[in-house]
């Protein structure tokens, strides 16, 4: 039997990422006693390098590689790119953090960067085994983030509960995908699609009853992984007990790698069976959006408020998927770069007002920030607006669209619950507001970030009105993106 | 029956005991003995399957390497069962119900034909230098060479996170450097001091 060597240069960032990752470790180790921040540089140059190689190499025609197990189309040349931007971010904001916490070592940075080798993997998957095994490379690397700070109770026991949780979401998920191989005989996804079709139009009630079984797991596991009710319980925990900095990233680029995994597992593998997963993910996004706008109103921690603020943002990201057309999954995939940049720039804004020895991790830190520093204060007036979705800031025209994308598809109940939802949870992203302006401060500590983060931080802030006042762009973008997948 | 079915049940038989026996069985040492026993009879039942590389490889890696470890990390905690078993009562008739529910649900797809047994096909018996090995060996280096290297890539993240959560340097250690101890002169231990006499009174 003749092989053929699999065509390497659609897979191009994900080599290079690799063999970056190695040099990261390596060159840690030799040299990272001296240099504490060679392991940073070197991860941004990675990222750097990633990007113009995705960036080079992207067309807009679809390819797949390694016997079909590897895609790469425009929606994973978006999401990528996304994802390369993000994780930058993240270090940007990480780095003085860590390095006050004495979490300054190889190991964040090489556990970020296998992180984001599997998300990549997980964005341009088109198997079974391999959407599993990026989902695991991720987890894992998340796991040890969360226990880094090892001397920590709070980390640990979070680190603790979070790997437990993942691993049972990991069986739920395996169990799903083997039973749907157990009905179609096939793990690609391409062929599971055109077996579950050939199942429904043959109209064969036992393959589809197991078919049916498989989707619930299958959801079930997703839904573990988006953080999306009932099955939120470990985020709370994790936000609260995990080191600022593995927050910011769990909270971020994951989101975007989970939406791949949704975009491929349901939309792409699963499509045929459209009538049985909406209703399914119909339940999780009500009560995602119930269970977070609701329990956030009562949390005094603002990492634990931004957790249940999270799930409810899933849920609401959910409802574009509900809508089942393409204009509803690029609506979904809008609210969910947007979600991504508004969390970055809160969390980034939580560790700037910490300092060694201090957390701002309690919402009374919050208190007086306008006459301690107006233009922060300014700036996390932006990103809460925005959280709540309030014009012309860009969380408005997120929420909008996929608004938009549900009345479309017919669901006026599903729209009005939204709005209502999204009303509740308005308030306790204004009670932010309140405390910071009308409040008096409880310390008077200056605030005194690196200079990069100054400019991050402003950046990000004036990006969440600038997409807000001209949200075409980026609209065209993902729109862009799953019109050439699909 | 002819001799491989009377295999397959006695095989099916132990592994289904001991199986429940791990989850049932008070001492943490038993469960795991139990588990080696499972993985034991699962290693037979796949060897009927004409799996033989693969029957091998879950003897030698699960219960030559992976339980014996288990065993040791085991026995050397201190597990307090009774603390374990604290709040078992008061969940079980919830935790059962679901299970009943959960079972019946899924029974009534996989008892359906379509898991029936004559809807499997046996196996094509293969010729005697068919080598199940070789044919692993294609495939995980060519079919499935990307995800055979990202299983290797989840393995290096194992060791990676191991090192960084086990590692530790610890502070003021008291160790002796033995080419620091032979270059010691008189003058670094004894320091002469001369002091007047005293004159007694």
């Amino acid at each position: 039997m003749n092989f053929l060597p699999p065509d390497l240069a659609p897979a191009y960032p994900e080599i290079f990422l690799l063999v970056m990752v190695c040099v990261v470790l390596l060159a840690d180790l030799v040299a990272g006693a001296k240099r504490p921040y060679l392991a940073y540089m070197l991860a941004q140059g990675a990222l750097f390098g990633c990007a113009l190689i995705t960036l080079g190499t992207s067309t807009s025609d679809v390819s797949y590689t390694f016997s079909g197990m590897f895609v790469d189309d425009a929606m994973a040349d978006t999401l990528k790119l996304l994802t390369y931007v993000t994780v930058a971010m993240v270090l940007v904001y990480s780095r003085s953090y860590i390095a006050v916490r004495g979490m300054l070592n190889g190991e964040f940075f090489s556990l970020t960067l296998f992180a984001t080798l599997g998300m990549m993997v997980m964005i341009s998957a088109s198997h079974f085994l391999t959407l599993y095994l990026g989902l695991e490379l991720l987890s894992l690397s998340l796991y040890a983030m969360v226990a880094l700070r090892r001397d920590s109770v709070e980390a640990t026991e979070a680190a603790m509960k979070y790997f437990v949780l993942g691993a049972l979401a990991s069986g739920f998920l395996l169990y799903g995908m083997s039973m749907v191989y157990g009905a179609t005989g096939e793990l690609n996804i391409g062929k599971v699609t055109e077996v579950i079709r050939n199942v429904i139009q043959g109209g064969d009630i036992d393959d589809y009853a197991v078919l049916v079984v498989g989707l619930v797991f299958i959801v079930a596991g997703i839904s573990f992984k988006l953080s999306a009710a009932p099955f939120h319980m470990w985020a709370p925990d994790v936000y609260q007990g995990a080191p600022t900095a593995v927050v910011l990233f769990i909270g971020s680029a994951p989101k975007l790698a989970a939406f791949g995994f949704v975009m491929r597992l349901l939309v792409e593998g699963m499509g045929a069976m459209v009538a049985d997963w909406q209703g399914m993910l119909m339940i999780l996004a009500v009560m995602s959006m119930m269970i977070g706008n609701l329990a956030a109103i009562a949390q005094t921690n603002i990492k634990r408020m931004l957790a249940y603020s999270t799930i409810s943002h899933m849920g609401f990201m959910l409802l574009g998927i509900v809508s089942a057309d393409g204009n509803g999954y690029s609506s979904s995939m809008f609210y969910i770069v947007i979600y991504v940049l508004m969390t970055l720039g809160i969390f980034g804004m939580i560790m700037l007002l910490s300092r060694e020895g201090f957390e701002a991790e309690r919402i009374d830190d919050f208190k007086g920030l306008n006459r301690r520093n107006p233009w922060y204060a300014f700036i996390t007036l932006l990103l809460m607006f925005s959280l709540a979705g309030v014009p012309p800031l860009v969380g408005f025209y997120a929420k909008l669209s996929v608004l938009q994308a549900v009345l479309n598809a017919g669901y006026v109940w599903l729209a009005v619950v939204a709005v209502l939802f999204s009303l509740i949870g308005a308030f306790y992203y204004l009670r932010i507001i309140k405390l910071m302006y009308f409040d008096e401060p409880e310390t008077d500590a200056p605030i005194v970030p690196p200079g990069d983060i100054k400019l991050l931080i402003s950046a990000n802030g004036l990006a969440v009105l600038a997409f807000g006042l001209f949200p075409q762009s980026l609209m065209a973008m993902c729109a862009y993106a799953i019109q050439q997948s699909m | 029956m002819d001799f491989q079915s009377i295999t397959f049940y006695f095989f099916a038989t132990v592994l289904v005991a001991s199986a429940l026996g791990v989850i049932t069985a008070r001492n943490p040492v038993h469960a795991a003995l139990l588990l080696v026993l499972a993985f034991f009879t699962c290693a037979g039942l796949w060897l009927l399957l004409q799996a033989e590389f693969l029957a091998i490889t879950l003897v030698l890696v699960y219960v030559g390497a992976v339980m014996v470890l288990f065993l040791f990390v085991v026995m050397m905690l201190d597990i307090n069962l009774d603390r374990m078993r604290e709040g078992f009562w008061k969940w079980f008739p919830f935790g059962a119900l679901l299970a009943l529910v959960m079972l019946a649900e899924i029974s009534m797809v996989l008892m359906g034909r379509k898991f029936s047994a004559d809807q499997i096909p046996t196996p094509p018996l293969r010729a005697a230098d068919y080598s199940n090995t070789k044919e692993l060996g294609r495939l995980i280096y060519t079919e499935y060479v990307y995800a055979f290297e990202l299983a290797a890539v989840i393995l290096l993240v194992a060791i990676v996170a191991a090192i960084a959560l086990t590692l530790r340097r610890r502070v003021g250690p008291r160790f002796m450097e033995p080419s620091e101890q032979v270059k010691v002169k008189r003058s670094d231990r004894v320091r002469m001091v001369s002091m007047p006499s005293e004159k007694k009174e």
